[in-house]
């Protein structure tokens, strides 16, 4: 099956226009030594036969686990009516708004979500996606070399270690210092960052919560940063900042992260949203689309993208980033769900995850063996120790039916034992008691 | 239309949420709690699903009409993959569970998808080994030229400087230059293709790679793309084909076969997946034999008994560019679409798409300058100079058109033709629509000779007039004053 309307009487006539007699006169400037050397691919199916086979596969998946694993990626409830919105295919359907007298409603609503996303971060503006919280960050710690002309990065390895792993690659041509350091306690070692500071130090880059869950006040650590003159830089977890401090009430100066909470299914990895925040004065220095509000020749009020000459298709190798395409329908996903959750919402869900977490963290600390690896405070993420390596307790949770976290050992050396364990709203009470139930059982 | 913040009603809600079945916590400590206000709006249901349905019969898609935006292969994004994209048994899947210890049984039909999908690719391109990994066409173009500069490093060549013709793709320069490259750009030639002499000349051991698209932006394609190919690799560069205009040449010659050794495709171009307003795309990238071990980590596989696993196993890969295993959501919608059309589907698209095109250059050649007059692949670039010389610009042609129902061509780009309009307009357009849209584009002609104030002053028939973009740039406003 196909999806091209023109017959071959269409084509026939179409070609008597052009004074031809076959298609293949059209690929007459690909030479005779060019053409493919094989192009061994299954005949086209018809629409039912590929449903099924796809059906097939997507039973080859198990979704039908109790999860407590999150790790950055969170399984949140998504309310119906963004996808009723989302499936629009006014929007799905269109690309980069260039045009923007004809594209008024994506402009709006990507304008609307400058407005969510930044109001939630603390921030001044914001622009219209980056593709994931990964590449954010590695977008943010660009844009500080750019605005201190500074080349040392210091991150704290609070930050998710595949962020950070992302970061280096990355960075690996530039001839930058990329140094990380370790945390204290599961939380930001501030004697050590302090020493590590210097002059050459274009920004600090670190996670609230933290991988860990960790919650922690920069503000000490942000003001020592901007007296040195470098930048801060802060991932974050969208959905805690409806209780807990923004990092504009931190002062910080870039803030990015993962808007997979914000209404986005977990999809295997993606698409995804990047998040980017940042205060006016550093606009220029953003990368990706931003939209700006204007007015017609009538002087109505319409949106327009601006400042398209930090860009690449203007800009060229001089550009702030090679961004081009970006999330913007999981940013549409994003604000619909910010504006459903609304302002009193998001402060009753952001509690109902905190409580839900906390009662696992109470539950669980009852089977004996077990403890809570950090003090610090947490949102809905936390670390317990076991008695024993993590991996065969996990095996043992799956076949049971239950995702009991992630093992930290993973990415963290002298962490065999440890588990990392994310509560979201869809919890129920029964699940997590069946969790600790399970879990004291496997123990004995 | 007023914007959703001022449609906000004090206590009005959306959202309910279980009531708790658990004790609350302590509260957070002082120190930790937020105090700002958050600026998010009170509102019903209704009132939202009213406001953003209201925004989208505001705006345009390939499914409201003729989007002949060049370079962009707006063609059609046929529904079943929307459908099927939205089973619960892809979209609830967390992509950290094949890495937990017993977790890859629970991901085997997810992983099947990626890794057929980048076979699939591998043999449409003719290239050895798939990375499905990055997020777009310029994440791909970048985690490409990080492979380029892998490879020199492992040989111990010191490279610093990628060439890359004039009429390239902004991205390609700016992938280039964030990867630490210093860029030559190569003159267009009278043809209309790569300046050959000047390539000749630019081309020495500094050169680290030589990133092309064929057909080029101006809808051509260069007969001594074998050539080239053999220069640069005479000279230890390796060849990047950007794959944004893969789609006129399916079936009709592979980029593998020609002789470039790393490529990006668009997933969301060539291969059906929406463009979702500006997003999400797709750009996986594909390389030849000898580079298989630089892709990023990590890399679905399967094994001898059938089954898929990730490998993480590559020390000389040049680590990791995603967080995991790509823009799933998409990489689905393209082995969709692949099984669909299957090898002739494939061919035909190609075919159509190419044929569409010459349609319209041979109509729109009689009132508008053709600055490269020959047979053209999927697109081609008219130029608006002969219009300038009454006052109207190629913008204002652009702003006609919204008018008259149709999306605007790409505007201005390639640089080197004065006035460029760059139309594409892919397979899945009908006859009728062609044809409808040389009607405009002839009125739009003849307003310019007849009376080009109608021209200028568009667009005329939309929610609003010609927006002022100099103002928006000066004044900043870039959000509304919530709290």
């Amino acid at each position: 099956m196909d999806y091209i309307p023109n017959t071959d009487e269409d084509r026939v006539s179409m070609l008597a226009t052009l004074g031809l007699s076959s298609i293949e006169e059209l690929f007459k400037d690909i030479p005779q030594e060019l053409k493919p050397f094989s192009f061994n691919l299954p005949a086209g199916k018809s629409e039912l036969e590929v449903f099924r086979h796809l059906q097939a596969l997507a039973d080859k998946n198990n979704t039908r686990l109790i999860s407590f694993l999150g790790a950055g990626f969170y399984d949140h409830f998504i309310p119906p009516a963004i996808e009723s919105i989302t499936s629009r295919s006014e929007f799905y359907t269109s690309y980069t708004p260039y045009q923007a007298e004809i594209s008024q409603g994506l402009l709006q609503a990507l304008y609307e979500y400058q407005t969510a996303i930044s109001s939630l971060t603390g921030m001044e503006i914001s622009n219209a996606s980056l593709y994931d919280g990964g590449t954010a960050l590695y977008e943010a710690a660009m844009m500080a070399l750019r605005i201190t002309k500074r080349k040392k990065l210091i991150v704290d390895q609070g930050v998710n270690p595949i962020y950070r792993k992302m970061l280096s690659s990355y960075t690996k041509n530039l001839n930058l210092g990329l140094r990380e350091i370790p945390t204290s306690e599961g939380l930001a070692d501030r004697e050590k960052i302090k020493n590590t500071l210097d002059k050459d130090t274009a920004c600090l880059i670190l996670q609230n919560p933290n991988f860990f869950g960790g919650l922690d006040d920069f503000k000490d650590l942000f003001q020592l940063a901007h007296r040195n003159g470098s930048l801060i830089i802060i991932s974050v977890y969208p959905l805690s900042l409806g209780i807990v401090k923004s990092p504009g009430e931190m002062e910080a100066d870039i803030v990015v992260g993962e808007g997979q909470s914000l209404g986005l299914p977990l999809s295997f990895g993606g698409p995804y949203l990047g998040f980017m925040t940042t205060l006016k004065k550093y606009v220029r220095q953003m990368p990706g689309r931003i939209v700006g509000e204007t007015v017609d020749k009538r002087n109505r009020r319409g949106f327009v993208l601006t400042l398209q000459t930090r860009e690449q298709h203007i800009r060229r190798e001089k550009a702030t980033s090679n961004i081009c395409s970006n999330e913007t329908l999981c940013a549409l996903s994003a604000l619909i769900y910010l504006v459903l959750v609304g302002k009193e919402g998001i402060k009753e869900l952001s509690n109902l995850c905190r409580d839900k977490a906390y009662y696992a963290i109470k539950s669980l600390s009852k089977i004996p063996g077990i403890k809570m690896r950090f003090p610090a405070p947490i949102f809905n993420e936390f670390v317990i120790e076991l008695p024993e390596n993590c991996d065969a307790i996990i095996k043992k949770l799956l076949k049971k039916g239950i995702v009991a976290g992630f093992p930290l050992s993973r990415y963290y050396k002298g962490m065999e034992n440890c588990l990392l364990i994310a509560v979201t709203e869809k919890r129920t009470k029964e699940e997590i008691d069946l969790f600790a139930r399970t879990l004291g059982d496997v123990l004995q | 239309m007023k914007l959703i913040f001022e449609k906000s009603v004090k206590e009005r809600r959306a959202t309910k949420f279980p009531a708790s079945d658990i004790p609350p916590a302590l509260e957070l400590p002082d120190n930790l709690k937020r105090r700002e206000e958050i600026g998010l709006p009170e509102l019903a249901e209704i009132d939202i699903i009213r406001h953003f349905t209201a925004l989208s019969r505001n705006n345009f898609g390939v499914d409201t009409d003729f989007y002949p935006l060049g370079s962009c292969t707006m063609k059609y994004n046929p529904k079943l993959g929307e459908i099927i994209a939205k089973n619960k048994g892809f979209s609830d899947l967390h992509p950290i569970l094949p890495q937990l210890p017993d977790g890859n049984s629970l991901t085997q039909g997810a992983l099947e998808v990626i890794h057929r999908t980048g076979r699939l690719l591998s043999e449409i391109t003719g290239m050895s080994e798939f990375s499905m990994q990055p997020l777009a066409g310029a994440h791909g173009e970048l985690t490409g030229m990080m492979i380029v500069a892998a490879y020199h490093r492992e040989k111990g060549n010191k490279k610093t400087r990628v060439i890359i013709p004039d009429s390239a793709h902004g991205t390609n320069p700016a992938s280039s230059a964030i990867c630490g490259y210093e860029i030559i750009s190569i003159p267009t030639d009278r043809k209309g293709v790569m300046d050959l002499k000047e390539f000749g000349k630019e081309l020495n051991e500094e050169v680290a790679a030589v990133m092309l698209t064929c057909p080029n932006t101006l809808g051509l394609f260069n007969s001594d793309i074998g050539k080239i190919a053999a220069m640069a690799h005479s000279a230890d560069s390796l060849m990047y084909y950007d794959g944004a205009n893969l789609n006129a040449i399916l079936g009709k010659c592979r980029p593998g076969d020609i002789g470039f050794d790393i490529l990006h495709l668009n997933l969301h171009k060539t291969f059906g997946s929406p463009h979702g307003g500006g997003g999400p795309g797709a750009g996986p990238i594909g390389v030849k034999e000898g580079l298989k071990k630089f892709l990023p980590i990590s890399r679905v596989v399967k094994n001898s008994k059938g089954a898929y696993f990730l490998d993480y196993n590559e020390p000389a890969s040049i680590g990791y560019i995603a967080p995991f295993y790509g823009n799933f959501g998409v990489i689905l919608k393209t082995y969709i679409y692949i099984l669909t059309l299957g090898k002739e589907g494939l061919i035909k698209v190609a075919e159509n798409a190419v044929l569409n095109s010459n349609y319209l250059l041979s109509h729109l050649k009689n009132y508008y300058h053709l600055p490269y007059n020959r047979t053209c692949m999927h697109e081609f670039v008219i130029s608006g100079k002969r219009q300038k010389k009454k006052g109207v610009r190629a913008l204002d042609i652009a702003k006609r058109l919204l008018d008259f129902g149709f999306h605007s061509p790409t505007i201005y780009f390639p640089l080197m033709v004065e006035e460029a309009m760059m139309i594409e307009p892919t397979e899945t357009e009908s006859k009728e629509t062609l044809d409808r849209f040389v009607e405009a584009m002839i009125k739009i002609a003849r307003e310019v000779e007849e009376n080009p104030e109608i021209v200028k002053n568009a667009p005329h028939n939309l929610s609003v007039s010609r927006l002022d973009e100099v103002k928006a740039a000066r004044e900043l406003k870039l959000r509304f004053p919530v709290s």
